[in-house]
């Protein structure tokens, strides 16, 4: 699993789309740093972009790349190696990169621009941490959809439809359900609604530890209690943990059962 | 014996030919401020020299200037009220008083004026204390220069820095008051102006007024209170010119209006507050030239409110500039700069040439289900709320900023 591992990420590693997507958060990093001169103030911003975009390049990326190895990948099948080693390698291989893109892309601007020094540090961190296993969490996603979808069309469309629904739809009928059910008490089931989208529950987990939790009035204040304790923050953790799991797990099996 | 008395009368009858100055020290022939006071005529001067005095109940009811040398302490040891002025022309000046007691039926305080006029309080350093300065159904007097530091905890066991009651033309300025229940508290009390003080980190408001009317308040900064300002039940109050910041809680705000008719605020600053200004019951208002800056929400209009008029303010990365929870709208926005204005001026005339929509439809969903607020910044919230701005549904159409302005307003 390794080699595969070490090959898929080396592959990925030469082509361009790995500078490419690089070269995006250095420059992002660099243009909200240079803009903003606030470190704190650009975390917000990066924030909103972390959230829309790391999941949307994960999905395309990883469905993307299964069908373009596709070959290569049947090659490997015929070799004496464990399938669950060859996909979860190649999965690894495309979510690494992908992280070590987002991280290196974004951490050298602000190391630069004095993020040791700055209290922003941990939010900061916070950030990078929720964007690595955003991209882990999407990637997986996109690696099901491919491996159940044999035409390439269609499984972009369901990739898409995906991070469509998680990004945008979901929030809407999470909207609509709390204005549906505005005449009972809601916190649990507003806590419960985010801690099922691994995008709502990045974005809240950042939105409150950057000081804007006062903002959120009474319900606020019963996140701050759940999110602002260890307890809360190692749930979200395991919660976040769970979505990369549970998709991984699904490659296994598929991969096991799948007719090449 | 006898010539103690003797002594005493002697010094009793210098002073009382002089009929001037009184001395207080420990080991002057007066050792007491109460004596000092029963012994003295009418418009004297007692000096009271540095030391400790344990005294309460101090009861001033002559024409006095009371003056302390270097901060004597006043040590009310946690019995009661310390100082009462009844009589008219009294002066209070530099003095440290501490441990005023607490009560739950009678509002003791450092220092009581009762039913005076023309009295002056000035250079008093307050610590330790339950009421600090109270004013009571008196009139034309000043309050300056003192510096009020509470413990308190608890808002029922505590009370408020300076309180004015049923008084009226009381001057209050560059006075100090912080860990108090209310900084600066008016209730039935008119004509009065309060100016230059900070009133920082109380538990409750910074400066409350009840029942009061024709005030102005100017150039005071309110920092890190429970709940910033409250303007209560007020006719034409004069906000000028203040300073509003930090008051960042759950329910906190920096400005609360409340039945107020009548009223302008100009010129004021509200930074970092969670709510700017919030506005209820209250018609006839001018807001102008204020800066409403990093605020979660700049305004939030809870209802009633007519004829009020927003002109000529800056609102700066707030991330709500108005809530507003109904359709209806009587208010001017006019002429005011928005951050978040994404329009062009193609006349370069500094007049936006769309007009601005303050409401998003966010804040009125989050006004009608604070719940959603947690799907702050969610990209389904952009969506919607670019939807309204460009067909407004839900939020008041009339409600809208003809002429927004292109660059910050200076005044």
């Amino acid at each position: 699993m390794l080699k595969i591992l070490k090959y898929s990420f080396f592959d990925l590693m030469r082509s361009r789309w790995s500078y490419v997507y690089f070269a995006f958060y250095l420059l992002l990093g660099l243009v909200l740093l240079f803009l903003n001169n606030d470190l704190s103030k650009a975390v917000i911003t990066l924030m909103n972009v972390i959230i829309v975009l790391v999941p949307l390049i994960g999905t395309i990326f990883g469905v993307m790349y299964y069908y373009n190895s596709k070959e290569f990948t049947e090659l490997l099948l015929a070799q004496p190696l464990k399938r669950s080693s060859i996909f979860l390698g190649q999965y690894l291989g495309v979510a690494l990169s992908l992280s070590i893109s987002l991280v290196l892309g974004l951490g050298i601007p602000f190391v630069f621009y004095g993020l040791f020094e700055s209290s922003a540090i941990w939010d900061f961190s916070l950030l990078l941490i929720t964007g690595t296993f955003l991209t882990l969490i999407f990637t997986a996603l996109a690696f099901n959809i491919a491996l159940s979808n044999e035409n390439r069309i269609k499984g972009f469309g369901y990739a898409i439809l995906l991070w469509l629904f998680l990004a945008i739809i979901y929030d809407g009928l999470f909207l609509m359900t709390l204005i549906m059910f505005e005449d009972y008490p809601l916190d649990k089931l507003s806590l419960v609604g985010t801690m099922l989208n691994p995008i709502d529950l990045s974005r809240t987990l950042i939105l409150l530890k950057l000081d804007i939790s006062a903002l959120l009035g009474y319900t606020g204040a019963i996140f701050k209690q759940f999110f602002g304790t260890s307890f809360g923050l190692i749930v979200s953790f395991v919660m976040l943990t769970v979505w990369v799991v549970l998709p991984v797990l699904r490659i296994v099996f598929k991969s096991r059962k799948k007719d090449f | 014996m006898k010539t103690v008395f003797i002594f005493l009368s002697v010094i009793f009858m210098t002073n009382s030919s002089y009929a001037l100055q009184l001395e207080v020290c420990k080991s002057c022939p007066i050792s007491t401020i109460q004596d000092a006071i029963n012994q003295a005529k009418d418009f004297d001067t007692i000096m009271v020299k540095k030391g400790t005095y344990k005294e309460h109940d101090i009861l001033v009811n002559k024409p006095l200037t009371i003056i302390g040398e270097d901060y004597p302490v006043i040590d009310g040891e946690l019995k009661g009220e310390i100082i009462t002025v009844i009589s008219d022309n009294v002066t209070v000046d530099g003095l440290f008083i501490i441990n005023v007691g607490t009560s739950y039926t009678e509002d003791y305080a450092a220092i009581r004026v009762r039913r005076s006029k023309h009295f002056e309080i000035k250079n008093l350093v307050l610590e330790k204390l339950f009421f600090g300065i109270y004013i009571e159904k008196s009139s034309y007097g000043k309050v300056f220069h003192n510096k009020i530091i509470g413990d308190a905890i608890e808002e029922y066991n505590s009370g408020n820095g300076i309180q004015l009651w049923y008084s009226h033309h009381i001057e209050i300025e560059h006075n100090y008051v912080e860990h108090v229940r209310d900084g600066i508290y008016l209730e039935f009390s008119d004509d009065c102006l309060i100016k230059n003080n900070v009133s920082a980190l109380n538990l409750r408001y910074g400066l409350h007024f009840m029942f009061s009317n024709d005030d102005i308040y100017q150039d005071n900064t309110f920092e890190n209170n429970g709940a910033g300002v409250a303007v209560m039940f007020s006719k034409k109050i004069k906000m000028l010119n203040n300073i509003f910041k930090e008051n960042w809680g759950t329910a906190s705000y920096g400005l609360l209006l409340k039945e107020i008719n009548d009223a302008e605020i100009i010129g004021n600053t509200f930074e970092e507050n969670t709510i700017g200004i919030n506005i209820e019951g209250s018609n006839r208002i001018i807001y102008k030239n204020n800066n409403f800056k990093n605020n979660g929400w700049a305004i939030k209009v809870r209802g009633a409110c007519y004829t009020n008029q927003f002109v000529e303010n800056n609102f700066l990365y707030n991330s709500f500039d108005i809530a507003y929870n109904s359709k209806v709208n009587d208010n001017v926005f006019d002429g005011n700069y928005w951050s978040n204005y994404t329009g062009y001026d193609l006349d370069k005339d500094g007049v936006g040439d769309i007009p601005y929509r303050p409401v998003k439809l966010f804040s009125y969903i989050v006004n009608r289900t604070p719940e959603t607020i947690i799907l702050l910044r969610s990209m389904f919230i952009d969506i919607i709320d670019f939807s309204e701005k460009v067909s407004p549904v839900f939020t008041p159409d009339d409600l809208l900023d003809n002429h927004p302005l292109t660059k910050k307003v200076t005044w």
